[in-house]
C-alpha cells in the first residue's frame, strides 16, 4: 500500500453495511482528517455507485473517490449494454478489479452493498490489497478495530431493517468515541427495492453509553 | 445473385452502386456451401445439430467437431469455413473469459451474440481483410432461460427460437417452421432435429456425414456438452426411420 503523501486527505474511518431481509443498512462517521487536522466534520462517505448500490469508502479520500467515479461510469455503461441495472456482486466485482490491478499504487478499503432483484439485499467488503469478501455485515476503517466485539456479540442474522439501523447507529457511535480519526455525525442509508432512505444522526442525539 | 460484381467485388471497403458489399455477399455463399447447421430453442432448453460432411472414409468418428464450446454453457454451432470458424470460437472464448473476471458472472447470451457480431462486422470495414466465410450459431442458457442467436458473415446478430443456415437452411428452416418449439422438451428437440438433418441432406450431392448433436439443458447441468452416445444413436435411428416412411408415402404418390 501506499503511504499516505504529506497533506494526503485520509478518512480515518469507521464505516459498516449490514444486510437484512429485503435491502441493506450502511452507516458511516463523516470525519475527513490531515493529520491531525480535520478536513471536513460533515463528510458523506456513503457514496452511490448505481441506483441501489452505494459504497463506504475508507482510506486515501482522493483514491477511493476516484474509484468509486470509475464504478459510476462502468455500471451506467452495464445498465445500458444489459438494459438491466447491474447486481450488486457486479458492483462489488468493479471494485474489486480497480482495487486489485492498482494494488500497489491504491489506499483504499470500500465496502460495497445494495439491493439487486436477483440476490435482494447483500454486503461485499473489498480490503487493502483487493480481495473480495461477502458477508452478512461488514465494518471497515480505523474505528471498526475498536468495536469487531461488539458487532459479533450483537449482530444476529435475520434482523428486521429497524434493528439494524440501531446496530449501526450503535456501532458506530461506539467506535466513533475510541477512535480519534472518527467522529462528526452518523450518516445512514437504508437501501431496499423502494429506493434509498438516507438518514443522519448528529452528535447531540447520540445513542447512550458510558463515557466515562 | 442477380448481378456480378463488375468490378466493385474486390474489396470490402467499396460499395457497389446499388449499395452492397460484393465480398460480404460471396462470404455468405461460402456459408451457403456448407453443411446444415441448425439449433433449436425449445422450453426447457436449447439443442444444435450439425451436418458435418465427411470428405473421406478414412476419418476417425466423431473426430473434427463442428460444434465448439465457448463458455462452459455457450455452445458454437457453424456452417462455412472450420478455419474460420475455429478463430471465432477462439474470439468467443476471450470474450466469455473477459467478461466473467470482470463482472464475476457468466456472459449472457445477448452480450456474447453482440461481441460476436461487432467483431464479425470489423472484417467487413477494411481492404486489408476479408470478411469471416461462417455463420455462427450460439446456444445458452442464462438467467433469462435458453437462448439463440446467429451471427452471419455481415456482423448481423439476431436472436431466434430456431435458426438454420448452411446448404439445407431452406428445407430446414421449413421443418422448423412447422415444430411447436415452445412446447417441445430437449428429448424431443434432439429428435427433431436429427430428423431435420437427415431431411435436409442430398443423397445426390453428399454421400458421407456425420450427425453432431449437443445441447444446453438441465440433463447437461445447465452447460453445453455433445449429447450422450445413446441419445445420439436414439435420435439418428428416429432419423433414419421417419426418412423411410417419407419415402414410402413417395412411393404410394408414385402408385395413385
Amino acid at each position: 500500500m501506499a503511504p499516505l503523501k504529506p497533506g494526503e486527505a485520509n478518512l480515518g474511518t469507521t464505516i459498516m453495511a449490514v444486510q437484512f431481509d429485503g435491502g441493506v443498512v450502511v452507516g458511516a462517521d463523516s470525519r475527513t482528517s490531515t493529520g491531525t487536522y480535520v478536513a471536513n466534520r460533515v463528510t458523506d462517505k456513503l457514496t452511490k455507485v448505481h441506483e441501489r448500490v452505494y459504497c463506504c469508502r475508507s482510506g486515501s479520500a482522493a483514491d477511493t473517490q476516484a474509484i468509486a467515479d470509475i464504478v459510476s461510469y462502468h455500471l451506467d455503461l452495464y445498465t445500458a449494454q444489459h438494459g438491466e441495472p447491474p447486481t450488486v456482486s457486479v458492483a462489488a466485482s468493479l471494485f474489486q478489479e480497480i482495487c486489485y490491478q492498482n494494488r500497489d499504487s491504491l489506499s483504499a478499503a470500500i465496502i460495497v452493498a445494495g439491493w439487486d432483484e436477483q440476490n435482494g439485499g447483500s454486503v461485499y467488503e473489498v480490503p487493502i490489497g483487493g480481495s473480495l469478501h461477502k458477508g452478512e455485515f461488514a465494518i471497515g476503517g480505523s474505528g471498526s478495530t475498536y468495536i469487531y466485539g461488539y458487532c459479533d456479540k450483537t449482530f444476529r442474522p435475520g434482523m428486521s431493517k429497524d434493528e439494524c439501523v440501531e446496530f449501526v447507529k450503535n456501532a458506530v457511535s461506539l467506535a466513533m468515541t475510541r477512535d480519534g480519526s472518527s467522529g462528526g455525525v452518523i450518516r445512514l442509508a437504508v437501501i431496499t427495492r423502494e429506493g434509498v432512505e438516507r438518514m443522519v444522526v448528529f452528535g447531540d442525539n447520540l445513542p447512550p453509553q458510558y463515557l466515562g | 445473385m442477380t448481378s456480378i460484381g463488375t468490378g466493385y467485388d474486390l474489396s470490402v471497403s467499396t460499395y457497389s452502386p446499388d449499395g452492397r458489399v460484393f465480398q460480404v455477399e460471396y462470404a455468405q455463399k461460402a456459408v451457403d456451401n456448407s453443411g446444415t447447421a441448425i439449433g433449436l430453442r425449445v422450453k426447457d432448453g436449447v439443442v444444435l445439430a450439425v451436418e458435418k460432411i465427411k470428405h473421406s472414409r478414412l476419418l476417425v468418428p466423431q473426430s473434427n467437431r463442428r460444434i465448439m464450446t465457448a463458455g462452459k454453457h455457450i455452445g458454437v454451432a457453424s456452417a462455412g469455413w472450420m478455419s474460420d470458424t475455429r478463430h471465432l470460437v477462439k474470439r468467443a472464448r476471450d470474450e466469455a473469459h473477459n467478461y466473467h473476471s470482470v463482472y464475476k458472472a457468466d456472459i449472457p447470451a445477448k452480450i456474447i451474440a453482440e461481441r460476436m457480431g461487432m467483431y464479425v462486422q470489423a472484417y467487413t470495414l477494411y481492404s486489408s481483410v476479408r470478411p469471416f466465410g461462417v455463420s455462427t450459431i450460439l446456444a445458452c442458457v442464462d438467467k433469462d432461460g435458453p437462448q439463440l442467436y446467429m451471427v452471419e458473415p455481415s456482423g448481423q446478430f439476431v436472436g431466434y427460437r430456431g435458426c438454420a443456415a448452411g446448404k439445407g437452411k431452406q428445407v430446414a428452416k421449413t421443418e422448423i417452421e412447422k415444430l411447436k418449439l415452445e412446447e417441445l422438451t430437449v428429448r424431443e428437440a434432439v429428435k427433431e432435429a436429427a430428423r431435420i438433418i437427415y431431411a435436409a441432406h442430398d443423397e445426390a450431392k453428399d454421400k458421407l456425414f456425420e450427425l453432431e448433436l449437443s445441447w444446453v439443458c438441465a440433463e447437461s447441468g445447465m452447460l453445453h456438452a455433445h449429447v450422450p452416445q445413446d441419445v445420439l444413436a436414439d435420435a439418428i435411428q428416429h432419423a433414419e426411420r421417419s426418412l423411410d416412411e417419407d419415402d414410402d408415402d413417395e412411393m404410394e404418390d408414385e402408385d395413385l
